[in-house]
């Protein structure tokens, strides 16, 4: 069957870290996929139509995991043994908890403003900003992974988890003022 | 139904064999038919030479009609006409209170989830009445193409729910078709249009039929359609402009008594003067029956329409926004659909995406265009084909929790198949069952989203409160269809589920149904039994010849291989007699003893797709 074994780097034939290159592990996703689809399998028997389905859902799983930076950070940390769960991870760093409420409360703001749909997206491209430097410093965290730099990047990746939320809920937001708008 | 002609061994030509195959749109208004015929998919017409068939069901004294005839006799016997079937599909009988009088049938009293409509020919359910459409359709093309079909392609909106898509293919089923794969209605329109134009880059379909709307954002790339993001309404369509249109008659003309006869007849001028106003600024309204003449222009019939349009509009911007690109980086808008012929629907869409849309592939036809396209390389007729289809699931799936909230399990537009496991636990000492709610939809409260099924849990092993541990694994398959697992993880214990559809027909409903539907009941479900279990005995053999003709030689060693010809050649003397549950059982021993090839087969062919990557290109670290 297929190699469930083998992480997602090595099914896409990279090797391991953070950084990766988007064109390519698109590129070797549509290669996978086009041997494993179930679509590949109309005619064959059942077992195989099983093996391809399964093989097809761990492809996309890898894919989803490998291109979304947030994912791929909290997929690593587990790779390298750290034992990460979203659910209850979350940072101590009372200064930047500070700023997520602060944050918060411009948010929830938003609507009032004379110009809300130009506040909204100024106000996710802030968020976007403070993401990708998290992002942009993480590389290095995966280079050299002692236990020390995983501990960094681990706590990165919590601070990740409050700005994609945030990120979030601001979509939400601007989707909402768009409906009224229309 | 054609016998099987069952190869002998050392004769099967499986590799190059060629497989009936054809693409059904099952549509609101109108179905079709279409097929791959010497090379060019094309909609298959009747004997009149027409290629769309009304999607009307006449329950008639003499037997049932489908089609023109039966739209023709609706206004004269509304009851027993069955019409926008569509609509009612994988929906429960308190949804369809809430479409209300727009329906004109009598519901049957029933204890099932699903609504029977009584007619002078007994009770009969949404899955039944599209069945005799599909069944129509099948005959058209296996009188077109000469044989049975060994398979099709049956198209649904993208934005179908679970139930919506278990329904049609229970219509199918029921038909007595082999379903290869539901297709979404706009990657259907994509691959029409992309074999016409391949241009790689990132396209919108807006499809808007007569009960359905979908707007899909897809990547091509090199015959791979990537589905970025879907949204939609799959109850907002064209019907929806008939009745407004239909209400403004009934005030205008200030009609106050109300029959399903004058009911039809509404619907039905509302109907023409909309597809009068595609050419016209103005049209005439004549509604004798009461007395009333008058006119509609095309403004105040925009002015009726907009905010349904609007509502599109909306969910396109959704869908622009979860695929995570600009209307600025839309290569083409594709319309699709017969609502899109509406002047107004064209311009506000021009408008939002910023260009012009594209109308020059009849919007009628495109989707069983494609669907045909698909069918054919299902089939396997063109082993070489480039197209791969990677679809998303319309619809966030969840699970109910505590407080009637909703706990996202799979988020919508995630690729399809995909599988999430959940783990729960027992909140009692010794609990030893479990309730699971599934529900879809994007809203926080369950009481917002759509029901799609409950299931218990049973037989967990004894333990204190909190200690389970049972992973339950949710996947959705390439026709986005739902199924549940679940297992114990301390003691890996498998929990039996029954998973009771909120909107679905049980099995037995269904084998009820198909026994019905059957003069000689018991010797043609028999026989029908037989049937199916040749078939599949047939499906399997040449799948393994096939194999075995490819790679036999490289994969096997010459004892693997003689325990794997043993094994066939028992199945094929097997499949030759009359018993369905020996062949069933070949069948099974058959892929038993061939498990460890497949597996083989499906690890080199992952092995061959990527040894095409040069192996510094592996080594290299990424950028």
């Amino acid at each position: 069957m297929l190699d469930l074994s083998k992480n997602y780097f090595e099914l896409f034939g990279m090797s391991i870290g953070y950084v990766i290159d988007n064109q390519k592990i698109r590129q070797r996703y549509r290669d996978l996929q086009r041997v494993v689809h179930p679509d590949r399998y109309i005619n064959a028997t059942e077992h195989e139509q099983r093996l391809a389905m399964q093989g097809s859902v761990y492809i996309n799983e890898a894919f989803e995991t490998l291109k979304d930076p947030l994912r791929r950070a909290q997929y690593l940390l587990r790779l390298h043994g750290v034992d990460f769960d979203p659910d209850t991870e979350t940072t101590t760093d009372t200064g930047f908890l500070m700023e997520q409420l602060e944050l918060r409360e411009e948010l929830s703001e938003i609507p009032g403003q004379t110009d809300p749909m130009a506040a909204a997206s100024l106000f996710m491209d802030r968020v976007s900003t403070m993401f990708n430097r998290l992002i942009s410093s993480m590389a290095i965290d995966f280079e050299m992974p002692d236990e020390k730099q995983l501990q960094v990047a681990r706590e990165k990746v919590r601070k990740m988890q409050f700005l994609k939320k945030l990120h979030t809920e601001a979509e939400i937001v601007e989707a909402r003022l768009e409906e009224e708008m229309l | 139904m054609a016998l099987l002609q069952i190869a002998e061994p050392g004769q099967t030509e499986a590799p190059h064999q060629h497989r009936l195959a054809a693409g059904i749109d099952l549509g609101t208004t109108n179905s079709l038919v279409a097929a791959v015929r010497s090379g060019q998919p094309q909609t298959l017409a009747d004997k009149q030479e027409e290629h769309l068939l009304p999607s009307v069901v006449a329950y008639t004294e003499s037997g049932i009609i489908v089609g023109e005839e039966a739209r023709q006799q609706q206004i004269a016997d509304p009851l027993n006409t069955m019409s926008s079937i569509k609509r009612m599909m994988g929906r429960g009988v308190e949804d369809l209170r809430l479409l209300g009088d727009e329906l004109p049938y009598r519901f049957a009293a029933t204890d099932s989830a699903v609504p029977r409509i009584q007619t002078r020919r007994g009770n009969v359910t949404p899955v039944e009445v599209s069945a005799e459409i599909l069944k129509v359709l099948q005959q058209r093309a296996e009188e077109a193409l000469g044989g049975a079909l060994n398979g099709v392609v049956v198209t649904v909106p993208a934005y179908f729910d679970d139930a919506q898509r278990q329904a049609t293919k229970d219509a199918a089923g029921l038909a007595g078709l082999n379903v290869f794969r539901l297709l979404n209605e706009p990657t259907a329109a994509a691959i029409a249009y992309g074999l016409d134009k391949s241009t790689d880059g990132i396209h919108a379909i807006y499809d808007l039929g007569g009960g359905t709307f979908d707007i899909s954002i897809l990547r091509l790339n090199k015959g791979v359609f990537e589905v970025m993001a879907t949204g939609g309404d799959s109850a907002l369509g064209g019907d929806d402009f008939d009745h407004l249109i239909a209400e403004w008659i009934i005030a205008q003309a200030d009609i106050s008594e109300m029959d399903a006869g004058l009911q039809c007849q509404l619907m039905q001028t509302a109907r023409s003067v909309k597809e009068s106003l595609t050419q016209h600024e103005r049209a005439g309204i004549d509604v004798s029956s009461v007395g009333w003449q008058g006119e509609l222009d095309r403004h105040t019939f925009n002015q009726l329409v907009d905010p349904l349009i609007r509502k599109t509009i909306i969910a396109c911007r959704r869908a622009l926004r979860d695929a995570g690109v600009t209307a600025e980086e839309i290569e083409d808008v594709v319309m699709v659909g017969g609502s899109t012929r509406v002047p107004r629907v064209r311009e506000l869409v021009g408008e939002f995406f910023g260009r012009e849309p594209l109308v020059d592939i009849d919007p009628d036809r495109v989707v069983a265009i494609g669907a045909a396209v698909q069918a054919d390389i299902l089939a396997g007729n063109k082993p070489e084909a480039e197209i791969l289809l990677l679809d998303v699931t319309p619809l966030s799936l969840g699970i109910e929790t505590m407080g009637g909230l909703v706990e996202t399990i799979i988020p919508r537009n995630t690729t399809i198949p995909v599988a999430r496991a959940q783990e729960f636990t027992t909140f009692k000492d010794g609990q030893s069952a479990m309730a699971v709610h599934v529900v879809q939809g994007e809203r926080d409260l369950v009481a917002d989203c759509r029901s799609l099924a409950r299931f218990e849990l049973r037989g967990i092993p004894p333990m204190v409160a909190g200690a389970a541990r049972i992973r339950v694994t949710f996947q959705v398959d390439a026709d986005g269809l739902l199924s549940v697992e679940a297992e114990e993880q301390m003691q890996h214990v498998s929990a039996s589920i029954e998973v009771k559809p909120s909107y679905g027909l049980s099995d037995k409903e269904i084998a009820d149904m198909l026994r019905s539907s059957m003069e000689h009941a018991e010797d043609d479900v028999k026989f029908r039994q037989l049937r199916e279990q040749q078939v599949e005995a047939e499906r399997v053999i040449e799948a393994l010849t096939a194999a075995l003709v490819k790679d036999g030689d490289q994969l096997l060693n010459d004892d693997e291989r003689q325990l794997i010809d043993a094994a066939l050649q028992e199945l094929q003397q097997l499949s030759h007699g009359d018993d369905a549950a020996a062949i069933e059982d070949g069948v099974k021993s058959l892929e038993q003893s061939c498990d460890f090839y497949v597996e083989r087969r499906m690890n080199s062919s992952i092995h061959d797709a990527m040894a095409g990557h040069n192996i510094h290109e592996f080594d290299t670290p990424e950028k």
